[in-house]
C-alpha cells in the first residue's frame, strides 16, 4: 500500500486545521505587529529564535561539555561548578543592561535612583553562589572521608 | 526505517541522532517543563490582556497606542477602581512571573533542540506547517520575553514603541502557542500520567539520546536547578512591589534597593521632573494655574484656590506597567468629582488630563467617568503629610485607585471634563 505514493503525504487533517487556524490568527496580529519598521521587527522576531538556537544554546552547551571534559567525569564536583555558574550566568543574561551599565545614565535620570552597584551586587551574588557551593562540597567530602575504618 | 532519503550518506553533526548526548532529554523532562509553561504563559497572557484593558484604550485616542487593534480588543471593559491594589497585583504578577519563567523557557527550548535538526525536514505537509509554526512559537516567546525584560530596564533598543510591539507580538505568539498546546498538551499530560503509574516515559527517538553520555545529574536534579533558578529570579525581584526593607531584597531589579530621597516623598518615581522637562519657573505659586473646562465654561484656579476647596484623603499605591509598585501612600487633595462639579458636571464625566510635561508619551491621558466618580480619585496636592515634591508632581497630580501609574498624570495643568 505504501508503494503507490511518491507525493508527500498530507498528514493529520485535524492537525492541519489547527495549524491553519493558528496561522490566520498569527497573520491577523502579524500585519499589525509589522506596521512599522517591518524589516527590523522581522529580524528581531526571527533573529531571537536563531540567536538562541544557533548561538546561545551551543555556547552554554559547549561550556558545559568543556566542564565535564576538564573534570574528567568526576560527577561529585561537576555540579558544584555547574549550578553556581548557571545561576550567575542567568542573572547576567537577564539583567545585562543594568549590570553592564549601558542604561546607567538614563536609569539615573528617569528614576532618580542610583544606577551604580548593579555590577558589584551581581559579582557579590556570584561570589556567594560559588562560595556556598564550595562550602557544601567541602562538607559533603568531609563527611565522606572519615568513613574508611580499617 | 531510513532517516535520510539519500542512501549511503549519513547525516552529520547536529543532524545525526548520535550528536545529542545528554541523558536528561526525553519526553518526561520536556512534558514537565511544558506543563509548567502552559500554566505560566497562560497567566502571563491573561495578566497582559488585563494590563492592556487597564489603560482604557477604548476611552480616548490619547490612551490608545494600538488604534489598529481590530478584534484583538474584543474583550475591553471599563477598568474598575476596586480593589485599589488591582493593577499592582496583576502587573506585579505579570512581570515577576515572567522573570521567573525565563529559566523554564530556556530549559524547555534546550530539551527539544534536537527536534530542530530532525531529518527529513518534513515528513508531511502538516509536519512542514508545524515546523513553520514553531518559528512563530519560539521567535514569539523570545521576542516577548526580550522586549519585556529590556523595557523594564529602560533599554529601548527594540525596533519601535513598546506598547504595540509587546501587544501585537503577544497575539502572534499566542496564536502559535494555542496550536502548540492543542497539538502537544494531550501527549504531555498522557506522559505524566504514565509516569505516575510507573510505566516509564513514552519513547521519542527525536528527544531521547541514541547514545547517551553517562549522567552527571539526575533529571530531578536538573529540574531542581531550573526551579531554583526561577526562585532566585523571583526572590531578587518581588521585593520591588513593596516599600520598606523588603524592597532591599530586589538587588538586581530596577526600582529595587533603597527608596529615592528622604522624608514624605521618599517613594518610587517613574519619571523625575527634570527628565520630564518640567521648568521650575512654570510651577511657582505665581506662574502655575489649573484650567478646568466643562459644560459651564472654563475656570482658572491657583494652588491657593485648590487648597481652599474641601480636601480629601486617600491611601493609594502607585503601580507601574514595568512591574514595580509602592505601598499605599497617604494622598491629600481635591476630589476629581468636585472639580467636575465646578465645571458644571454634577454627574461625573470623563476627563482629559494634560500635564506641563513637554515630551513623553503619557503627558496627556483620559480617565473614565467611573474613575472620576470614585471618591478616592484626587487631584493631589500633598502626600504623606507634606506638599508634593517636584518629582511626585508638584504643584498637583492625579491619583486614581487601581489605575496604571502613567494614568496618574503629574504636573497637571488642564482638566477638560465631558464626553471624550
Amino acid at each position: 500500500m505504501a508503494r503507490r505514493t511518491p507525493r508527500p503525504p498530507v498528514g493529520s487533517p485535524f492537525h492541519l486545521l489547527v495549524l491553519l487556524c493558528s496561522f490566520a490568527l498569527c497573520a491577523y496580529a502579524g500585519v499589525r505587529l509589522l506596521d512599522g519598521d517591518r524589516l527590523m521587527i522581522t529580524v528581531w522576531f526571527v533573529g531571537a529564535a536563531l540567536i538562541h538556537d544557533l548561538v546561545l544554546l551551543p555556547l552554554y552547551a559547549a561550556a558545559d561539555r568543556a566542564l565535564i571534559t576538564v573534570t574528567a567525569g568526576r560527577t561529585a564536583w561537576v555540579n558544584h561548578v555547574r549550578v553556581p555558574a548557571a545561576l550567575s550566568g542567568l542573572l547576567l543574561l537577564v539583567w545585562f543592561p543594568l549590570i553592564s551599565g549601558r542604561v546607567s545614565e538614563r536609569y539615573q535620570a528617569v528614576t532618580g535612583l542610583s544606577a551604580d552597584g548593579f555590577a558589584a551586587r551581581w559579582l557579590l551574588i556570584t561570589a556567594a553562589l560559588f562560595g556556598g557551593s564550595a562550602v557544601l562540597f567541602a562538607m559533603r567530602t568531609g563527611r565522606r572521608r572519615p568513613a574508611p575504618e580499617e | 526505517m531510513a532517516r535520510s532519503s539519500l542512501p549511503g550518506r549519513l547525516p552529520r553533526g547536529p543532524f545525526s541522532p548520535g550528536f545529542w548526548r545528554s541523558p536528561l532529554r526525553g519526553t518526561w523532562f520536556t512534558s514537565v517543563l511544558g506543563v509548567v509553561l502552559l500554566a505560566g504563559i497562560t497567566t502571563l497572557f491573561v495578566t497582559g490582556l488585563v494590563s492592556y484593558a487597564a489603560y482604557n484604550p477604548d476611552l480616548s485616542p490619547v490612551n490608545d497606542r494600538t488604534p489598529d487593534k481590530g478584534v484583538l480588543g474584543f474583550y475591553l471593559f471599563s477598568w474598575p477602581t476596586d480593589p485599589p491594589w488591582l493593577y499592582r497585583l496583576t502587573q506585579g504578577v505579570h512581570v515577576t512571573l515572567g522573570l521567573g519563567l525565563v529559566p523554564v523557557l530556556l530549559a524547555k527550548l534546550w530539551s527539544v533542540v534536537p527536534k530542530l535538526f530532525t531529518l527529513p525536514p518534513a515528513r508531511s505537509v502538516t509536519h512542514a506547517l508545524e515546523r513553520i509554526s514553531l518559528i512563530l512559537l519560539v521567535g514569539g516567546a523570545l521576542f516577548q520575553f526580550v522586549t519585556g525584560i529590556l523595557n523594564i530596564q529602560l533599554d529601548y533598543i527594540f525596533p519601535g514603541s513598546f506598547y504595540p510591539l509587546h501587544f501585537y507580538g503577544a497575539w502572534v505568539f499566542f496564536g502559535a502557542f494555542l496550536a502548540h498546546v492543542v497539538l502537544k498538551a494531550p501527549a504531555a499530560f498522557r506522559n505524566l500520567r504514565r509516569m505516575r503509574r510507573g510505566e516509564g516515559e513514552e519513547p521519542d527517538p527525536e528527544l531521547t539520546a541514541a547514545r547517551p553520555d553517562p549522567p552527571t545529574v539526575t533529571r530531578r536534579g536538573a529540574l531542581g536547578l531550573v526551579g531554583g533558578a526561577s526562585l532566585l529570579l523571583v526572590a531578587t525581584s518581588a521585593g520591588r512591589s513593596i516599600d520598606g526593607p523588603l524592597r532591599h531584597t530586589a538587588v538586581l531589579t530596577p526600582h529595587g534597593g533603597p527608596d529615592p530621597g528622604h522624608g514624605p516623598g521618599a517613594f518610587q518615581v517613574n519619571k523625575t521632573a527634570e527628565y520630564a522637562g518640567i521648568r521650575p519657573d512654570d510651577t511657582t505659586e505665581e506662574a502655575w494655574r489649573l484650567t478646568v473646562t466643562g459644560r459651564t465654561g472654563t475656570v482658572r484656579l491657583t494652588r491657593a484656590d485648590l487648597l481652599a476647596m474641601e480636601q480629601h484623603d486617600a491611601a493609594l499605591p502607585i503601580a507601574c506597567v514595568e512591574g514595580w509598585s509602592t505601598s499605599d501612600q497617604a494622598w491629600r487633595g481635591v476630589r476629581l468629582r468636585d472639580l467636575a462639579a465646578l465645571a458644571g458636571h454634577d454627574e461625573p464625566a470623563d476627563v482629559y488630563v494634560e500635564s506641563l510635561q513637554s515630551h513623553g508619551t503619557w503627558r496627556h491621558a483620559a480617565l473614565s467617568a467611573g474613575q472620576v466618580a470614585d471618591g478616592r480619585s484626587l487631584l493631589a496636592l500633598a502626600v504623606n503629610g507634606a506638599d508634593l515634591t517636584p518629582d511626585h508632581g508638584h504643584p498637583a497630580r492625579v491619583i486614581v485607585p487601581a489605575a496604571p501609574g502613567v494614568l496618574n498624570t503629574k504636573w497637571v495643568t488642564r482638566l477638560t471634563f465631558g464626553e471624550l
